[in-house]
């Protein structure tokens, strides 16, 4: 699983790209939150999920985990363009509620 | 109508995890599943192969096994290993339910086979094993000839 970061106009975009499973999510959880431990004055956090082909519901523990992350710091958290199977399984587990998709 | 079968064995190793379901995905191919399907299916298996990793062999290597037939257009799948048991069945399917929260563990994993599956039971004995049943019936694509 790849993770990418880039800053526009105080938001922190956030790409994951791969496979989300128990195995690659370890690597991620390290790479997300030293992004967002360098970048703790940003107005909001986009986790963009276009290029992550295949999640199970490790990624639903995984969002959760960086949405404390990010309320820690007072920073709210998005989630953009997940896929239809991904988008599913967000869908069932509710985290929505949590993380809204960003418009 | 066609009957096939698949038998796969490997160590509970996370990174085992994403070549279970794939290779379970190749298998049901010749079921003509859509996209959908095929990818409810690897979401299940994936589920049920982590739990062995993580929870029936937690901190230690043992043999998961997965089983799949193909009867009709019907995908049916097992996995068992030969791990530590669920307690309480009740409870580990229940959503939302985890043993292991400071893991960011999800407790989604049964309700994701239940759901996305047409057919899942669970059987466990405490310092056994478990042995997860699924099944997933495949719709023949409609084919609009002119």
């Amino acid at each position: 699983m790849n993770v990418t970061g880039y800053l526009r106009e105080k938001i922190l975009y956030i790409n994951l790209s791969g496979e989300m499973d128990e195995y690659s999510a370890q690597s991620a959880r390290v790479k997300c939150d030293k992004l967002i431990e360098e970048n703790a004055s940003v107005r909001k956090i986009i986790i963009n999920l276009s290029e992550v082909a295949f999640m199970d519901s490790t990624g639903i523990g995984f969002l959760i985990g960086r949405y404390k992350k990010a309320a820690r710091i007072s920073v709210p958290l998005y989630i953009e363009k997940p896929n239809f199977s991904a988008d599913k399984i967000l869908n069932l587990s509710g985290i929505y509620s949590l993380i809204p998709k960003a418009e | 109508m066609t009957k096939n079968y698949l038998k796969l064995q490997f160590y509970s190793l996370p990174q085992n995890q994403a070549f279970a379901r794939d290779a379970v995905a190749a298998f049901c191919l010749e079921l003509n599943p859509s996209l959908s399907d095929i990818s409810d299916v690897k979401t299940a298996v994936s589920e049920a192969v982590t739990n062995c990793t993580v929870h029936a062999y937690r901190g230690e290597v043992g043999i998961v096994t997965v089983e799949c037939e193909i009867e009709d257009a019907t995908l049916h799948i097992r996995v068992s290993d030969t791990g530590k048991g669920i307690a309480d069945i009740d409870q580990a399917v229940q959503p939302f339910y985890t043993t292991l929260p400071s893991d960011e563990r999800s407790g989604m994993g049964f309700t994701i086979m239940q759901t996305f599956m047409d057919g899942f039971s669970v059987n466990s004995v405490s310092g056994e094993g478990t042995v997860v049943s699924m099944s997933k019936k495949f719709e023949a694509e409609v084919m609009e000839n002119a």
